[in-house]
């Protein structure tokens, strides 16, 4: 559709610097966006020629209106295919094969776009699902995904644009071209001459405005974290009564903000009239050189001269020769758009995913025995986490993991999943090492509850069912009174089919928690992870479902991480940690009369002020 | 919409000087064509004169250049209104949010109001500079190539009319059957945005599941499912150029149909022919822009009515005139009278008919399961919220009739979620008092055990990332109990701000703050008795009543609910 923009929000990131790809990089990506376009080619091929088609007679319209016009006043009117008539009736079949190979064009055009887009995101979902935990971990949620969103849609407008504009300008400048060198050679060359100045106007406009954008796409970025920090800790602000210094530092940004954009918008704002007005110069020179010809020349063509209605198509020639140029330079810095931020969406595609796991072994039997040898493990190469760490699980044992914040017991929890893989030693599950089993046999023999509590957005009923999707009502139910879940699901206005998601529901923390306990009270699997499991849940409640814990762990291996010593003092081992080390290693008992570190901790809970 | 307009008031006279250079200029451009008739009729017809053509091209060079001035200022004055209007409107706009009770914050949430404030002022700016710039220029242009053709013949004028009727028709038909598509598409569009955020926050789960298939799956039904309502909704907005395209052109070999038959019999001339050829394509043109400006106008009146839907929510708390001003100093007093108080008006109270006292100085710990109420009753002491009836008395005064400020720098929340700010370490401890020493920031640091923070993160001079990224849930904590203490409240209150904290850190803190020579009250919200139990008095809250008050033997002896939690917590490892 097109709508004078005038250059108000230039489209796309600008702070995407697509000469940081360098020449090559822009061609390896320009290479797999053709690959990926490549299923669509006889559709890309039937949109080709339909430009062709809608350019050729779109040029040809105001020849067959000119051709009418030197008619004009022939005679009176009537309906018999005079000269004429001819002209207008070719000129509006012309015009009518114009609209419908545009609109069948268009259908395709978009067919194409949609669809592209469509698979590339598709793509890059199924891709993330294979990539390792240290991308997501290590990536910011937010730029991955305005990647699916943002990034793919740019590009498929970019991508669009690109054929309808691209292929279309080159096609109505050369078709035009063509066409007015058959008319008159020297009122062609005052057109060609002067148009291409709106160019050099438009370029000239943008890259003078281009500094004035940064500026204010970075003081709008000042202003947008402010307001960010601010609103989100908006309870903090007025507890402090900062409310007039919180409006002062934005009330400076805003001040800021309005005398960059007031001049980016204007300055750009400039392009339309400029252009409109070398455009307006070179119809008026038009006007004058072949009004000259049809005075001096005559209008007997073959004498090289040129008639009345010859005149007229140099007129409309010239009034749209103008638009081709502009837009082929919009197409450019739109295409470069496309390519930076195809670049970003495939650079997530073309991580490396996890080692395939096609030919492990799957775990069979679990009676539970896990045991880590000499492990090293760090996040980051340059901070050490855990060093040489061994432990022995036997079968239905209970293991509690204790220490303070940062000390890596989390870290114990994603090596045991292969969340991560452990950088040296390794972690065996019944013997084998976790790395020749697939992750689906592994993961699926432990059963892990998060101090996160994750629901997807979906039907509490859904949510339970995660851990198993043929799971039927009853089991469901019977899951959620196990945990004494089901009293409050029970109270909720829709039961079990109340929406629930990240931010939907209104459960509390406490509620949320004990839905993802239901998820494993399904099909207890035969180890248990609980990561601060009822951190959330108020000490009453946990007793009540003290029961369903103790069932659940019975016979089964576990290791819970918690900060309330009364969930892990019937654990048969007790790690302390304490940066990255297991310190202290023991019963509840033992480690009391060692009077350590684990001493200082129980102790702390009973000392007065 | 409306209620945004008066922020355009204060550029009344560039918004009134932006559509009417843009009017000039189409005058101008309007002229043209008439213009070129003459050169036609005059300079080439009629024998031939070619100073006539000279003439006639100086004019259009004139206009050319006339137009392009006038068409200059308005740009300037429509980009000076909608970026003036929209520093305006964000301006008070923050404030609005800012003065947001909270009762108001609960409501919009604060992902909407981010919204609001940025990508939705945004969207009204670019709106108000294309209106003021577009929206009277092609309407303009359309009725004014009418008008001129009109001048020329009547008769022909009469083409015009009916093919405007038919292109306005015709827009308005593909405009109002697309708008609502594209609504749908946007929200289709949100959805496969959520899904792919849920997908990433919740991939441990997903992978521990093994779940990754149907997650895959619901995300790949929903992205098919976006593509195919963007398809139909391109299918009819594709219909529009070349539907006007043909129209337009039939139009024309009509009009010179009909504009032959005239001239023949002498009453047009072959250049008012073509002037009536030129202004029908001009109308083409302008039509087509005028179509995109309905999408950005629509786009941008969507977003006007979710700003104004900010401004209705309700700002401020109701305040006596003349209210007393809280003595800071030392410790205050707070009495609770039978306090009830719902959130929404006719819903569940989250409190009800609560009475305990404390004395100036002493410590209150309170303690219940979740959603027992526990963060609704310290919100009511410094009037966060207002009771639904009953009283709050700090100092033997009801809070209504405090000075707000007065009363909410007396007293300190440290709450459960530790917001902290980009800055300096100083810069967020400053919040507290901004008169504050190093010597009283460092002070307030090491009574909240925080002193090793500072030190780790390199003095008060150490960097915090927004929200406080770079430090671990214990620091972040211990640092905003450092920023309340700064304020030197009378009132502390601790909303379960220890939950981070281990044992041995929470009860040195504990014992720092006892120590404070200005004896602040303090209120500790725990859910472990650990952190209550030393209290002077002890509230226990269930359901939103009060199951308990005393000290901790008194209801260990008295209170089943106390007891139970604290049997929860310690039974076995004692017995």
């Amino acid at each position: 559709m097109a709508l004078e923009t005038g250059g108000f929000v230039p489209k796309g990131n600008l702070d995407t610097d697509s000469s940081a790809l360098g020449r090559s990089g822009q061609r390896e990506i320009i290479k797999k966006v053709l690959q990926s376009l490549r299923k669509y080619r006889l559709l890309i091929f039937i949109s080709l020629i339909l430009a062709t088609v809608s350019v050729v007679f779109t040029l040809l319209v105001p020849i067959k209106i000119g051709d009418a016009i030197d008619h004009l006043g022939e005679g009176p009117m009537s309906f018999e295919l005079n000269g004429l008539n001819r002209n207008l009736v070719l000129a509006a079949l012309f015009a009518i094969a114009v609209g419908l190979s545009q609109w069948v064009m268009n259908l395709i055009n978009n067919r194409i776009t949609y669809l592209t887009v469509r698979d590339l995101r598709n793509r890059t979902i199924g891709k993330i699902h294979k990539l390792p935990l240290k991308y997501i971990d290590s990536h910011s949620h937010g730029d991955i995904v305005s990647r699916v969103i943002a990034d793919a849609d740019q590009f498929a407008d970019g991508l669009l644009m690109g054929f309808t504009q691209a292929f279309t300008g080159i096609l109505t400048i050369i078709g035009t071209l063509f066409f007015m060198l058959r008319l008159n050679a020297v009122i062609t060359l005052v057109v060609v001459i002067v148009t291409p100045l709106s160019l050099f106007v438009a370029k000239y406009i943008s890259s003078k405005t281009y500094d004035m954008f940064r500026l204010q796409g970075r003081e709008r970025g000042e202003q947008t974290a402010l307001i960010e920090e601010m609103i989100s800790n908006e309870k903090a602000v007025k507890a402090f009564g900062r409310e007039q210094a919180v409006m002062e530092r934005f009330d400076e940004i805003n001040g800021r903000l309005r005398e960059s954009s007031l001049k980016a918008i204007f300055f750009s704002s400039l392009t339309n009239p400029c252009t409109r007005f070398v455009n307006a110069v070179c119809y008026a020179l038009v006007a004058l050189s072949g009004s000259f010809y049809v005075l001096y020349k005559g209008s007997n063509e073959l004498l090289g001269g040129i008639t009345v209605g010859t005149l007229t198509v140099f007129l409309s020639y010239a009034n749209q020769y103008t638009k081709p140029f502009n837009e082929i330079s919009s197409v450019i810095s739109e295409l470069q758009n496309a390519i930076a931020c195809a670049a970003r969406v495939f650079e997530v595609m073309e991580e490396e995913p996890e080692l395939s796991d096609e030919n492990s072994t799957v775990l069979g039997d679990v009676n539970g025995c896990v045991e880590l040898k000499n492990v090293d493990f760090s996040y980051n190469k340059d901070i050490e986490l855990i060093k040489d760490l061994n432990l022995s699980v036997e079968p239905g044992k209970r293991v509690a993991i204790v220490g303070p914040t940062g000390c890596g017991k989390t870290t114990i929890i994603n090596l045991l999943m292969r969340f991560y893989d452990v950088d040296g030693g390794s972690v065996c599950v019944e013997g084998s090492d976790i790395r020749t089993l697939t992750r689906k046999s592994l993961r699926e023999s432990y059963g892990m509850v998060l101090q996160d509590t994750w629901l997807k957005k979906g039907t509490i009923r859904d949510n339970i069912r995660i851990a198993d999707m043929d799971a039927s009502d009853e089991e469901v139910i019977r899951a959620a009174k196990a945990t004494h879940a089901h009293s409050f699901i029970r109270r909720l206005k829709d039961g079990y089919d109340t929406v629930v998601g990240e931010d939907l529901g209104g459960l509390s923390q406490g509620q949320r928690q004990l839905l993802c306990i239901s998820r494993i009270m399904l099909g207890i699997p035969p180890m248990l992870i609980l990561d601060e499991a009822t951190s959330s849940i108020d000490t009453r409640t946990e007793l009540k479902i003290q029961d369903a814990f103790a069932t659940m762990m019975k016979g089964r291996t576990s290791f819970i991480v918690a900060h309330r010593l009364s969930t892990i003092q019937n654990a048969d081992v007790i790690l302390v940690m304490k940066n990255g080390h297991i310190i202290e290693q023991g019963d509840h008992a033992t480690l009391l009369s060692k009077k350590g570190f684990y001493f200082e901790l129980y102790n702390s809970q009973f000392q007065s002020t | 919409m409306k209620k945004l307009l008066k922020y355009l008031r204060k550029y009344r006279i560039e918004s009134v000087l932006a559509p009417l250079f843009k009017m000039l200029e189409a005058v101008f451009e309007l002229t043209v064509p008439l213009v070129v008739a003459s050169m036609i009729d005059n300079g080439i017809g009629n024998g031939g004169n070619a100073g006539h053509i000279v003439k006639c091209f100086t004019i259009m060079i004139i206009l050319g250049i006339v137009g392009l001035i006038a068409s200059c200022t308005a740009q300037f004055f429509a980009a000076k209104a909608a970026t003036g209007f929209s520093k305006e409107l964000r301006s008070d706009l923050f404030r609005h949010i800012l003065d947001l009770n909270f009762r108001s914050i609960d409501n919009a949430g604060t992902a909407t109001l981010i919204t609001r404030m940025t990508a939705d002022v945004n969207t009204v700016q670019n709106g108000v500079n294309m209106f003021l710039r577009l929206f009277l220029r092609s309407p303009f242009i359309v009725a004014g190539a009418m008008v001129m053709a009109f001048f020329i013949d009547f008769k022909s004028a009469l083409i015009f009319v009916a093919v405007i009727a038919v292109l306005s028709a015709t827009v308005a038909f593909i405009m109002a059957s697309n708008i609502p598509l594209l609504k749908k598409v946007q929200s289709k569009l949100d959805e496969v945005l959520n899904l792919t955020r849920e997908t990433l926050q919740g991939v441990r789960v997903i992978r521990a599941f093994a779940y990754e298939d149907r997650q895959y799956d619901e995300f790949k039904k929903s992205n098919d499912e976006l593509s195919s309502m963007q398809q139909r909704a391109g299918r009819i907005s594709g219909l529009l150029n070349p539907l006007t395209y043909v129209i337009i052109n039939l139009a024309i070999a009509v009009l010179i149909m009909t504009g032959s038959d005239r001239a023949y019999n002498g009453i047009l001339t072959t250049g008012q022919v073509v002037a009536l050829y030129n202004y029908m394509s001009q109308i083409l043109l302008e039509l087509i822009k005028f179509a995109g400006l309905i999408i950005t106008i629509n786009k941008a009146l969507a977003s006007a009515n979710r700003i104004s839907e900010v401004f209705d929510y309700e700002a401020g708390m109701e305040m006596i005139p003349d209210p007393a001003k809280l003595e800071k100093g030392t410790g205050a007093s707070i009495e609770f009278k039978n306090v009830s108080m719902a959130y929404y008006e006719g819903s569940d109270e989250a409190l009800s008919g609560i009475s305990f006292s404390i004395e100036a100085g002493q410590t209150l710990g309170i303690i219940g399961g979740t959603g027992s109420g526990k963060t609704t009753l310290i919100s009511l002491i410094p009037r966060f919220y207002d009771v639904t009836s009953g009283e709050v008395l700090i100092n033997g005064r009801n809070v209504k009739e405090y000075d707000v400020d007065s009363l909410r720098s007396d007293t300190a929340v440290v709450m459960q979620k530790a917001a902290l700010f980009s800055g300096t370490i100083r810069d967020n401890l400053l919040w507290g008092n901004e008169e504050a020493t190093d010597e009283e920031l460092l002070f307030a640091a090491e009574t909240a055990v925080a002193g090793d923070v500072i030190n780790a993160k390199g003095g008060l001079d150490g960097i915090v990332e927004a929200g406080g990224k770079n430090l671990s849930g214990g620091q972040r904590q211990r640092l905003t109990i450092a920023r309340a203490l700064v304020r030197t409240p009378g009132i502390l209150i601790l909303d379960d701000a220890s939950s981070a904290l281990d044992y041995v850190t929470d009860l040195k803190l504990r014992t720092n703050i006892k120590e404070l020579s200005y004896n602040p009250t303090v209120v500790i919200v725990s859910q472990r008795t650990a952190s209550v139990q030393h209290a002077d008095k002890i509230l226990v809250l269930d359901d939103g009543e009060a199951a308990g008050f005393g000290t901790h033997e008194e209801l260990l002896s008295s209170c089943s609910v106390y007891k139970e939690i604290y049997d929860s917590q310690f039974k076995k490892e004692v017995g």
